[in-house]
């Protein structure tokens, strides 16, 4: 299973860095956001939670494209027959589109997250980074899980595009709840009490629920 | 083969309905500091329960679909979904009157338990969309239930998520289990709940029905098109 899922995985990050579709469109999503939240909200500097809440809402949104893209070439070149004639497990085939996804957003945020604390950061980010990375890398898990479901439940109908971002904003909204509340900390002028804890084991346990959950389900997707 | 038992369900619906009615209108006494309108409570945190355990066994029956593949679990799936999003209408129009009475707004954030049910009210929204964006009936059938399970899994996650987020900024005042109620206010609120109950399983299985007879009539259709034009 992990071969296969290695191989798919590979063809994936092939096809992204060949055609350079969905990375460079989320991170250009992810400035414009900026730009439209500097102007929205008309401030030059953020903290706190204005801060961690722009990020993340920026992150999820820009998340979309990649969950919408993420069978873009089997759903448009017909490679989904191919995948699904080949007589391999369905959780590698989940696997292997989870895994692109995460790669894909850790991409994105290598620009998004420094990019956000040049634009919009009052303080600085250095001494918040330890923990923004595994606040970020487990807020990755949970949206590439919940995205390759999605995904693969929006892949086969009709109103594919207007399907994945209502089906996949509703199901993050705990993602959003447990990184913007552990990502508000870290980002207060003044650093005040921190409660990462809490938050990392809701995020975890919220990652766990939807892995498993998406191993148990897939098999039931891509069927025919 | 849906309809077996429906009509003494329907009494025995019409009967608890009536009962709750009375119970709130005459034997409940007036809440204290919150007066007539705290009458809402009766209807709304029922109407509630039953909407979020209707979405839980939309999610129970759908993975009994998947394990026998027999797509009438689908159909009791949906119909539960789609009357628990019905419901869902009613609890957050009848949330907002009794915020707005109680509290002075409309809509209030720092309370956990509406918040997180308009979230899973908005993920449910999409279950029409999804299913009905699939033509083919056993991939829909498929689609749809793996869409309740996951949905289904959310709901007490996203419950736990927001609770954590508001709890510590607002203290909750009321706790709506009932467990601090007194014990004439408990007795109406449980045969409220008993008869908002049994008014959905009563709704669930006349839609059943329904769904069924059309689809047999449908099938009966095509029989005859098919005869004539032969």
């Amino acid at each position: 299973m992990i071969g296969t899922a290695r191989a798919i995985l590979q063809k994936d990050l092939l096809l992204e860095l060949r055609t350079k579709e969905s990375v460079p469109a989320m991170t250009l999503f992810t400035l414009t956001v900026y730009v439209l939240f500097h102007f929205g909200l008309d401030r030059d500097s953020l903290d706190g939670e204005l801060a961690s809440g722009v990020l993340w809402v920026t992150l999820l949104l820009a998340s979309i494209i990649g969950v919408s893209r993420l069978f873009g070439a089997e759903r448009e070149q017909g490679g989904i027959v191919g995948l699904l004639l080949a007589p391999v497990d369905r959780t590698a085939l989940w696997v292997a589109k989870a895994a692109a996804l995460f790669l894909m957003l850790v991409a994105v945020e290598l620009v998004a997250v420094p990019a956000f604390g040049l634009l919009l950061l009052g303080p600085s980010l250095g001494g918040a980074l330890p923990e923004l990375l595994v606040v970020l890398a487990l807020g990755n898990v949970g949206i590439a899980a919940v995205g390759a479901l999605v995904a693969a439940l929006a892949a086969e109908t009709r109103a594919h595009e207007l399907i994945v971002p209502l089906l996949l904003l509703p199901l993050l909204v705990p993602v959003l709840i447990s990184c913007a509340q552990a990502t508000e900390p870290l980002l207060r002028q003044d650093a005040g009490p921190e409660d990462l804890g809490r938050w990392l084991g809701l995020l975890s346990l919220y990652d766990v629920v939807f892995v498993l959950l998406s191993v148990a389900v897939f098999d039931f997707l891509l069927e025919d | 083969m849906y309809s077996k038992g429906l009509i003494p369900l329907a009494v025995a619906t019409v009967v608890a309905m009536g009962t709750a009615m009375a119970l709130i209108f005459f034997y409940a006494p007036l809440d204290a500091d919150q007066g007539f309108v705290q009458k809402i409570f009766y209807v709304h945190v029922p109407m509630a329960i039953v909407a979020l355990c209707g979405f839980v066994a939309g999610g129970i029956m759908a993975i009994k679909h998947l394990r026998t593949g027999d797509r009438s679990w689908d159909l009791r799936s949906y119909v539960a979904i789609h009357l628990s999003i019905i419901l869902g209408v009613g609890v957050l129009v009848t949330g907002a009157i009794w915020a707005k009475a109680s509290w002075g707004h409309w809509w209030v954030w720092d309370e956990p338990v509406l918040v997180s049910f308009l979230v899973v009210f908005l993920l449910y929204c999409v279950y029409y969309p999804l299913r009905f964006a699939i033509e083919d009936p056993e991939r829909q059938a498929r689609y749809s239930s793996v869409f309740a399970i996951a949905a289904g899994a959310f709901v007490p996650l996203n419950f736990m998520a927001v609770r954590l987020a508001e709890a510590y900024t607002h203290p909750r005042v009321l706790s709506q289990t009932g467990g601090s109620l007194p014990g004439d206010m408990r007795l109406t609120f449980l045969v409220a709940l008993a008869a908002m109950a049994l008014l959905f399983v009563t709704l669930w299985k006349l839609e059943l029905t329904a769904k069924h007879a059309s689809l047999q009539l449908k099938k009966l259709r095509r029989r005859l098109d098919a005869r004539v034009a032969a």
